[in-house]
């Protein structure tokens, strides 16, 4: 499938700042799932830092803007080939330890109900792959996909505890519990070509590591496994970790950001 | 000092010294010592304990004395374990050959809460993460030193070092006509030259511009920080005064942004960067850790050097030294009992009375547990906090430390010290013969944290 990108963030100050510093993770994975066509990021003022692929095989690279800033807009457009892997992450160069995605961060801290689903799953099966399958619906029963009633800094436990949430929400829950039963496990961010009716084109899943075949993509709040309507960009711990663009504004100036997000299929 | 009631001819003028001055010169001695350190305003604030930010760190007259053949044995163990060290860090944060040969577990390593994966595939200038390697060492016998800990952060202590060694030579000039003493005032000079000779790819300058970054002067170790800065001729900056624009990071000066190619940092990694680890913290520069990734400049320690000197990853440094150096440890470490491994806190709840306990993440000699000295009840509740919660802990032997001459109230007594002396490690790797004595001053204690009342003296090294 070929996917087309549009995505622009505005970003506006109320008053002007003196300056804002971001690191963009948004350039599209490396592996056989997916391949760049064209790609491009554009910034409406500011000069890029020095660009690098991290150990987890994520392109990032810096920009700074230099003040006084009173709007910015950051503008991603590309074309994407994909192929359907089944969520299989093969020929992803990275060289990360799983072992180091089994650490806990504030918004994954598991708790009780979570450790229970991690050890449902885990004693459900000897089988790795069925383990995470099974997590992952258990996921997508507990919480029901349901816009506005959680915000950025939603817990995984707190989204679990209200049964509703986003896909941040679900893979949150999904790495915790994962992680809680000795599965290394890891937030994913990038673009889903949605239907007409719902669903979020900027998008998040989890990767859970399966000793054999290596990362494998669930979706939770999909239901699926990443197909050839997902590109993925990068991961992290969690949604902090992982986001497609961080950022400092320094100054008074309170910020209100835009955001939209159009990914669509070319047909051939 | 003594060795089966001889005094150990390394000492043997000292004694001649101390027995030749009157009670009056040294109260005198004392005084101007106090004043000379007030005035120059190097003082330890101490966390949590509430009281006098300002309080002098308590100095000892007695100079502690090494002979030449003991301190080259000292010198090679120091060396050897800070080269070890820096290689176990680009190890884990490249292939984990270590941990691939299973000479460490990879738990232990990977799920440590001083790892950092931001720091994951960078091989830093030189491939050096640690540049001041801080070894604390203990000594048991005449030929005997054990290793407590390792300090790859940024260690302090390094000022009084130099500092002791001043004051000493102010008081008591003729001391060192009459002795030859090696000296340690070239400290300055190998840790400015340390820090330029890892200045990263991106310089291309022949002289890199080096700043000290100090997270303010509420800071417990801020007088260090601006005597460094001062003695190197460098600034001193805070997160403040830095910016980054582009691929670099910059200082604002009155002639306009400088590039700064080396920063010496003395914050935690948690804090250099908003952008990267703790959001909340104002101490950093936003984006250091993408100029630093990609390059554009250098951090000593560099971003991730904590999880070498973890006190459960402390127990692997002999190994360490095999795996990577294919040499035997020149210094040993203390037995250590990991409370994790179920049998080692069997043992360590069975013997609590004989064992000092400490935590893994702790330091400056907070939340440790002396059991010879501890109460019966502190014993008991030591051993909840075990059970509760066993990985958070490490048990030791308690050593017979060595002890040196120290000036008391009733004239000179027997005081047990250790010795932090300070590797650099950049392209070369250098010791300064000396280092930082620690001296517990309450007759009988074990603890030498200047948090915990401990003082400090100047430590000598004879020339041959």
């Amino acid at each position: 499938m070929i996917l087309t990108v549009n995505h622009i963030t505005h970003y506006r100050y109320d008053q002007p700042v003196r300056g804002v510093v971001q690191s963009h993770r948004l350039y599209p994975s490396c592996f056989d799932g997916q391949r760049v066509i064209v790609w491009d990021v554009t910034l409406s003022d500011g000069i890029a830092g020095g660009g690098f692929r991290d150990a987890a095989g994520d392109w990032i690279q810096g920009y700074s803007v230099q003040g006084p800033v009173d709007a910015l807009s950051v503008t991603v457009t590309g074309q994407v080939e994909t192929r359907d892997l089944a969520g299989v992450l093969s020929g992803h160069r990275e060289s990360i330890p799983p072992e180091a995605y089994l650490v806990e961060t504030p918004a994954t801290r598991a708790d009780r109900t979570l450790i229970e689903l991690g050890r449902a799953a885990k004693g459900s099966t000897p089988d790795l792959l069925e383990q995470a399958h099974r997590l992952s619906g258990a996921i997508s029963d507990a919480i029901v996909y349901r816009p506005g009633v959680t915000a950025a800094h939603t817990t995984a436990a707190e989204a679990l505890a209200l049964g509703e949430g986003v896909c941040q929400d679900h893979a949150h829950a999904l790495i915790a519990s994962a992680r809680s039963a000795d599965i290394p496990a890891r937030y994913v961010s990038g673009y889903l070509l949605v239907g007409q009716d719902r669903g979020e084109a900027a998008h998040a899943w989890a990767e859970l590591w399966v000793a054999g075949l290596g990362w494998v993509g669930f979706d939770p709040a999909n239901r699926c496994c990443p197909d050839a309507r997902y590109i993925r960009l990068g991961s992290g711990m969690d949604a902090r970790d992982a986001a497609p663009i961080r950022g400092i504004a320094r100054g008074m100036g309170a910020e209100t950001m835009d955001v939209s997000v159009a990914i669509q299929s070319v047909q051939q | 000092m003594f060795h089966a009631d001889q005094v150990r001819p390394p000492y043997a003028r000292l004694a001649d010294w101390t027995q030749q001055m009157p009670d009056e010169l040294r109260c005198l001695k004392q005084a101007e010592a106090e004043a000379f350190f007030r005035r120059i305003g190097i003082t330890f604030a101490v966390y949590g304990e509430g009281g006098d930010p300002d309080r002098l760190i308590p100095f000892d007259m007695f100079p502690r004395v090494f002979t030449q053949a003991e301190w080259r044995k000292l010198e090679r163990g120091v060396k050897q374990r800070a080269r070890a060290l820096n290689a176990f860090l680009v190890d884990i944060y490249g292939r984990g050959e270590i941990v691939r040969a299973g000479k460490i577990p990879a738990a232990l390593v990977y799920r440590n809460a001083a790892y950092e994966k931001a720091a994951a595939g960078i091989v830093p200038p030189r491939g050096v993460y640690s540049h001041i390697v801080g070894i604390d060492i203990v000594r048991t016998g005449p030929d005997t030193f054990y290793v407590l800990e390792d300090n790859c952060r940024t260690p302090s202590g390094v000022s009084y070092m130099l500092e002791n060694r001043e004051i000493m030579m102010r008081l008591f000039p003729g001391l060192f006509r009459e002795n030859r003493i090696e000296p340690i005032d070239s400290y300055s000079t190998l840790l400015r030259r340390t820090l330029a000779s890892v200045a990263p790819e991106k310089c291309t300058s022949s002289d890199p511009v080096v700043v000290l970054l100090t997270p303010g002067h509420f800071n417990s170790a801020y007088y260090e920080h601006s005597f460094l800065a001062d003695l190197m001729g460098i600034e001193l900056v805070e997160g403040a005064d830095l910016f980054v624009e582009g691929p670099f990071v910059w200082m604002r000066t009155t002639e306009g942004p400088k590039k700064v190619d080396v920063i010496y940092r003395r914050l935690d990694d948690a804090f250099i960067d908003p952008l990267c680890f703790r959001p909340d913290s104002m101490l950093g520069v936003p984006g250091l850790m993408d100029v630093y990734r990609s390059g554009g400049v250098a951090i000593a320690s560099a971003p991730g050097a904590g999880v070498a000197d973890d006190k459960a990853v402390y127990t692997y440094v002999p190994d360490m030294i095999r795996f990577y150096l294919g040499e035997e440890p020149v210094l040993q470490n203390v037995p250590t009992w990991q409370c994790a491994k179920s049998d080692d806190l069997r043992y360590v709840l069975d013997n609590l009375a004989e064992l000092v306990v400490k935590e893994v993440h702790g330091s400056g000699g907070y939340g440790m547990l002396v059991g010879p000295k501890a109460s019966r009840d502190q014993l008991a509740s030591f051993a909840e906090r075990l059970r509760a919660d066993p990985g958070k802990y490490i048990a030791q032997p308690t050593l017979a430390l060595s002890t040196t001459p120290t000036f008391v109230d009733q004239g000179i007594a027997p005081r047990h010290v250790d010795l932090r002396p300070f590797c650099l490690v950049g392209e070369r790797i250098e010791l300064v013969p000396g280092g930082l004595t620690r001296v517990a001053l309450t007759e009988g204690s074990l603890v030498v944290n200047s948090s915990q009342g401990g003082g400090v003296k100047d430590t000598w090294v004879l020339a041959e």
